[in-house]
């Protein structure tokens, strides 16, 4: 079912209606029900997929709780007759036993998403990323959203051996827990702390979450049709004609406004119907255009996802033993300095790589994810040169332009990294690059050149009203949300509805000032 | 506890580690530094923090970090 539909709402509408009138007790259950219906949409290939990551993850973390439950009394009734060092050697023997068991479950998790990805990831590279999750092509609708409940089972099989999560004993709340709908499309990757416990919970009907839910989810789609959708057509016709140039440039600007409507809009959608049946999804974003830095950038962009490689790769490998041996080791050979960073640096780029294969099995995300971490490693070692310059040159640093050129600096690099989704060809993708620096055609985008990229002048004011619509939002959302902010003036707020709802009825890409024809989304690039 | 603060005066001058209780929610020690400090701590103090004990309240200060070494090395 796609986000951007009525069909979508008419489904919410029908939900909560009946979430809201059945008794509190059984709202868990309606809300189960709600997301194999929604699953159902997307075939029943998918449906065998994701019942599997559920009696995995359900079996693997009924198994630990035992072990846990075992040793926890195995320990207390040994008190007095085992020393320290006993009781110490047995429970590493134990933990060692839990480690293999969760590590079963998540080979075995992981084989079925490497197994979907690959049959369907090259044909359909960009399928749990953004634009390719808010609308299904035909193969990527029999795994939708694979990526995100199998790691959401996987962080919430790994939470257990760690004993930071509780043992779910109800196989039903536990599926609820792995496929709750609104997260099932694009996420965000929860973890059982986020959303365990309100799953689990009853829920009253509130005024203010249903609204501010509400405006959410219309804010979503104002991003997602009236932005992105509607500059789609320009990206696909300059990576279809493979325009160089002053056109590269315009494509790395395109697509990032495109991605950011796309993507935060469409977790608008999902963390605005989660909140009008009062569950709070973890955000995804906090502004990451403002970011003055690469490692700055990835704590405010898809940050579930940042989070769950941080918690569950990054830390784990660079706290192994072969990691730290790599480190001793580094320190003899090559260097106090060197060894410390071995294993950061070793895990930093396995993690990026890692990062890059999990948004699809292509060589565009496996250079996505390598430059990202090589660029964040080079920030890292050139950070003691910016402390250099911040303590000599306090009063500009601090200055609102040098503080914006940090910001737009950071904002042009992730541009041009992110531009490798759009060609799915790495070689074209560095050709086009270093097109920018011979073939200068700046003229031609003041000479009719920008009218000829599928998009009228009409619609080239309406994104740009869109985009400056969207970073007042932003700037007005710092400190609460902006929907917060207007609940309490209920006149100024019911009046933004309406107008969000026209905008997104009359300039919405299927709205009336817009050709259908002209758009190519699902086409050249999805 | 005067070691770990040399640890993290390395790590990052200019910082007040006696009173600062928001080295995460800060900003100030990112996943980069994290692991570093692990190694350093590790070499100085012989004590193994494991990933799971890499939540914000154990690192949020240099009080808390302390311990955490604590119990660790009690366990």
């Amino acid at each position: 079912m796609n986000f951007a539909s009525f069909g979508f709402l008419a489904f919410l509408a029908i939900l909560t209606l009946v979430y809201f009138l059945v008794p509190k007790k059984v709202q868990w259950i309606v809300l189960l029900v709600g997301s194999v219906v929604f699953y159902a949409f997307a075939g029943f290939v998918g449906f065998f997929f994701l019942l599997f990551a559920i009696v995995i993850s359900f079996v693997t973390v009924q198994i630990l709780g035992k072990r846990q439950a075992a040793l926890k009394k195995y320990l207390e009734d040994t008190k007095e007759t085992l020393t320290k060092d006993e009781r110490k050697a047995y429970r590493a023997k134990h933990k060692n036993g839990s480690l293999l068991v969760v590590c079963i479950g998540i080979l075995l998790l992981t084989a079925s998403l490497v197994y979907v990805k690959y049959l369907s990831g090259f044909i359909n590279s960009s399928l749990s990323f953004g634009s390719g999750a808010i609308s299904f092509g035909s193969l990527a609708i029999e795994v939708m959203g694979i990526s995100y409940y199998t790691f959401i089972s996987i962080g919430y099989m790994i939470d257990v051996y760690r004993e930071k999560a509780a043992v779910e004993r109800n196989f039903f709340r536990h599926a609820l827990f792995v496929s709750f709908f609104p997260q099932l499309a694009m996420g965000p990757i929860s973890r059982y702390a986020d959303t365990g416990e309100q799953l689990k919970a009853t829920h009253s009907f509130d005024a203010k979450e249903s609204w501010c839910g509400l405006l959410r989810i219309l804010w979503g789609f104002f991003k997602k049709l009236v932005v992105a959708d509607a500059i789609a057509p320009t990206i696909g016709y300059i990576v279809s004609e493979k325009l160089g140039g002053i056109y590269f440039i315009l494509l790395c600007l395109f697509y990032s406004i495109r991605i950011y409507g796309d993507f935060t809009g469409g977790i608008d959608i999902v963390l605005g119907s989660a909140q009008i049946l009062g569950i709070k999804l973890p955000e995804n974003f906090n502004r990451p255009f403002s970011s003055k830095s690469t490692a700055e950038y990835w704590n405010r962009w898809h940050m579930t996802m940042g989070n769950w490689f941080t918690n569950y790769i990054f830390y784990p490998l660079s706290l192994t033993k072969s990691m730290q041996k790599l480190s001793k080791w580094g320190r003899a050979k090559l260097g106090v300095g060197i060894g410390k960073r071995l294993p950061v640096y070793t895990a930093t780029i396995i993690t990026w790589l890692a990062t890059g294969l999990w948004h699809g099995f292509a060589w565009n995300f496996v250079v996505w994810g390598l430059l990202n971490g090589v660029v964040i490693l080079i920030s890292q070692e050139l950070n003691p040169l910016y402390e250099k310059f911040r303590a000599r040159f306090p009063k500009l640093w601090h200055s609102a332009p040098y503080q914006s050129f940090m910001a737009v600096r950071t904002f042009l690099l992730m541009s041009l990294i992110r531009v490798f989704d759009c060609y799915c060809d790495v070689p074209l993708t560095f050709d086009r690059f270093f097109s920018t620096f011979y073939t200068f055609n700046i003229g031609e985008i003041f000479n009719g050149g920008l009218l000829e990229l599928n998009v009228s002048l009409t619609q080239y004011i309406v994104i740009a009203v869109g985009i400056v619509v969207m970073m007042i939002v932003s700037r007005l959302s710092i400190k609460k949300p902006l929907r917060e902010t207007l609940w309490e003036k209920p006149v100024l707020g019911n009046a933004i509805m309406a107008l969000l709802c026209i905008a997104i009825l009359v300039f919405g890409s299927y709205g009336l000032g817009f050709d259908a024809s002209a758009f190519i989304y699902g086409g050249t690039f999805n | 506890m005067e070691k770990l603060i040399e640890i993290l005066e390395n790590l990052h001058e200019g910082i007040d580690y006696e009173t600062c209780d928001t080295l995460i929610d800060d900003g100030i020690l990112d996943s980069l530094d994290i692991v570093t400090l692990i190694t350093d701590i590790n070499d100085a103090f012989d004590v193994a923090i494991p990933p799971e004990e890499i939540l914000p309240e154990n690192f949020n200060s240099a009080k808390a970090l302390w311990e955490l070494i604590e119990r660790l090395d009690n366990i």
